[in-house]
């Protein structure tokens, strides 16, 4: 017999060997609607906080005024790359401040050391939770390859108040439509608790996190 | 004759390097005598363990739907295990249609060969991994470094370990047995390129592991890692992790294989939403890890373009086959159990003899290896010691996210131990002793008649009793025999 036969062979002879009968369905009293309603003003203030405690900047803008602050989030850098997908009109400033703004377009993707070469990645985002101060991305083309908001050492993510949700659950059932994209979910900059379980901010991720919470949007 | 150099010498932990990652050592009691003495490691853990406990109780008092976010995760493995055949066989076709390779290992050998032989054909000789306890397990590294391939670890605290050449003494935290001075020791003794000055402070220590790894990240063109879970109805696997190594591995190679024991499959994707928020808040005491990655086969010109999945037994079915025992593959690996334990907060992780310490170690190791369902492991085999390794407190029960009884699984084990299925054990005095007090128990008359014996022998007997004839000896060499009482509760209740 080959092995995959094999193990489920012995799997099924272990299930009739215990002797436990199927215990059916799985109780499901948990919650699945946050304690704040998605996209209103509470969830972004709490989804704010969260980001905060992670010590991820985090600033509140609005549509008209976006171009200005990724601008501002990018003053001191001399390169970003943005996905294929990005909304330019958001890189219109910081592009007349003189900033390199590369393009990674699926036809011709900058290499990894390329990436690890740039400052920042400038994205959007798919869904947010408020109760964990997470940000998922799904790699459409508004946010691009994984490796895109992998190595540049700052991630500025552009999140808007209508994609905020409350709770776990809420996001993902948003995402579970389209399980075969490549879900990347991020809670703060990168950490580590390795050294006496004490945490510490900045390790192989980015170790800038800023978050653009776009208000009207 | 050597002469001392100045410089501090590292030495692993344990002293010598382990044949078996699930068995090494001696028995849990011997191996515990040692390793409380080391008084360093027992502040250093009694530090760690309390740093956490009071983030992970801070962070899950938060949720007011926390005990039925327990009793779903508890539910959604009970299920999971029941229908074992049909998620694997189901995760096995999601996978294969995005693209992804399936394998199927009976045992860590077999594993290990699957493993080398795709890396051989790749022509890699260096591979990069995530942290995972699945290839501690099989001993993946050792088997790669024996066919002249260099695994590098990349989690911190594998790093640490690996440089270290000390054994993982923590399922989450694998170095928690060091602390910030030993492990800028090891740096400085043990990674070529640790800048100089390097000092203890742990945000300085990570920035050293950050440089150290970024070129091999760069250059690796194969990674392993092992799985948090992974969904049958879609195909999609998901690694749980802090530091961004995990999505490095995860993202940069051409290559991925991801290791991962069959009790870690899920049936839908919308089971996520239960342990997403469960295994976060347990291990690290964080409402949510800062990263987590999860892939469905292959994505084209995103990430490896080739995966494969393998999927180990290595004794999970023989625990599968135990109707109490086999709750212990329900453990997400989470460590909130070792974390409370006071039994592991003193002895530490290496005293357990297996990669799989604490309490969940207790009750998975020799199931593994094979107490329970089918039970071939030797009473006198250093792992069958493990179910005795506790005080039966509970702390672990009440902390774990699916609400395994570790308790009640270690009694059990505790008797499949001393009485292998099919044996019939001598009697002792222990045994005859307690055979008479289960009599004596059994109904209310019994134990009335059984009691009216111990106000006659309260008269007999001085009121002190210090030392009894042999067996009693054995009592009261080390105890003082209580007074007995002159009235049964009984007559006393109903003279009342």
């Amino acid at each position: 017999m080959n092995a995959r036969s094999t193990v489920l062979d012995a799997v099924r002879k272990a299930l009739d060997a215990s002797g436990v009968p199927d215990p059916g369905p799985a109780p499901r009293a948990y919650r699945v609607e946050g304690a704040v309603a998605a996209r209103s003003t509470e969830a972004v203030d709490l989804f704010v906080g969260r980001l905060e405690d992670y010590r991820a900047t985090v600033v509140r803008t609005t549509s008209a005024e976006l171009p200005a602050t990724v601008a501002a989030a990018l003053s001191d850098v001399t390169s970003v790359v943005v996905p294929a997908g990005l909304d330019l009109s958001w890189v219109r400033e910081v592009r007349e401040a003189g900033v390199d703004v590369q393009v990674d377009a699926a036809a011709a993707p900058r290499t990894h050391a390329e990436l690890d070469a740039i400052a920042a990645v400038l994205t959007a985002s798919r869904v947010a939770i408020a109760e964990t101060g997470t940000i998922a991305l799904d790699g459409q083309p508004d946010q691009g390859r994984r490796a895109l908001t992998l190595l540049p050492d700052r991630h500025v993510c552009v999140v808007a108040a209508s994609q905020v949700v409350g709770s776990v659950p809420e996001a993902v059932r948003l995402l579970a439509p389209h399980p075969e994209r490549p879900l990347t979910w991020i809670s703060g900059p990168s950490a580590t608790s390795d050294i006496e379980l004490v945490r510490v901010e900045g390790v192989h991720g980015p170790r800038d996190l800023r978050v653009l919470v776009v208000q009207d949007a | 004759m050597s002469t001392y150099l100045g410089m501090p010498t590292v030495r692993p932990m344990p002293a010598h390097a382990p044949d078996e990652p699930l068995r090494w050592g001696q028995s849990f009691p011997a191996a515990a005598h040692d390793t409380l003495r080391d008084t360093q490691l027992r502040a250093n853990l009694r530090k760690a363990t309390h740093t956490i406990r009071d983030k992970r109780l801070a962070v899950t008092a938060e949720l007011p739907d926390w005990e039925d976010l327990r009793d779903a995760g508890a539910g959604i493995k009970a299920s999971a295990m029941a229908a074992l055949p049909e998620l694997l066989e189901q995760l096995e076709a999601s996978v294969q249609a995005r693209g992804g390779q399936v394998h199927w290992a009976r045992d860590a050998g077999e594993a290990n060969r699957i493993v080398t032989a795709i890396v051989q054909a790749t022509g890699a000789r260096e591979i990069v991994k995530v942290k995972s306890m699945v290839t501690q397990e099989i001993g993946l590294n050792e088997h790669l470094a024996d066919a002249g391939i260099e695994a590098i670890e990349t989690d911190l605290a594998e790093l640490i370990v690996q440089l270290a050449g000390d054994m993982p003494s923590h399922i989450l935290v694998p170095a928690i047995h060091r602390n910030r001075d030993q492990i800028r020791e090891i740096f400085d003794a043990r990674m070529g390129d640790a800048p100089d000055g390097l000092t203890s402070d742990p945000a300085t220590l990570a920035a050293a592991a950050r440089a150290h790894l970024r070129a091999r990240f760069l250059r690796a063109e194969v990674a392993v890692s092992g799985a948090n879970f992974a969904i049958a109805q879609t195909g999609t696997i998901g690694v749980v992790e802090s530091e961004g190594n995990g999505r490095m591995c995860l993202t940069l190679p051409r290559t991925l294989i991801t290791v991962m024991g069959i009790e870690k499959v899920l049936p839908r994707f919308e089971d996520l939403e239960v342990f997403l928020q469960l295994l976060p808040r347990s291990s690290t005491g964080e409402r949510m890890n800062p990263y987590t990655s999860m892939w469905t086969g292959v994505t084209p010109g995103d990430g490896p373009q080739e995966f494969h999945l393998v999927l180990l037994d290595n004794g999970r079915t023989r625990a599968l086959a135990d109707e109490i025992g086999r709750t212990a593959l329900h453990c997400i690996r989470c460590s909130a159990c070792l974390n409370v334990c006071p039994v592991y907060e003193r002895t530490g992780g290496h005293a357990y003899g297996s990669v799989y310490p604490g309490p969940i170690g207790a009750i998975l190791t020799p199931q593994l290896l094979g107490i329970g369902g089918s039970g071939v492991l030797d009473p006198h085999d250093p792992a069958a010691s493990l179910p005795f390794a506790s005080s039966l407190c509970g702390a672990c029960y009440d902390a774990c996210p699916v609400k395994i009884d570790i308790p009640t699984a270690l009694v059990h084990l505790r008797d499949r131990v001393q009485h292998p299925p099919g044996h019939r054990a001598r009697p002792t005095v222990w045994s005859v002793a307690l055979g008479f007090v289960a009599l004596s128990m059994r109904s209310g008359r019994a134990f009335r008649w059984v009691g009216r014996i111990v106000p006659v022998l309260a008269r007999v007997l001085p009121r002190r009793v210090r030392r009894l004839p042999f067996p009693g000896s054995l009592w009261t060499s080390s105890r003082d025999l209580p007074p007995l009482p002159r009235q049964t509760f009984r007559d006393w209740w109903s003279a009342r």
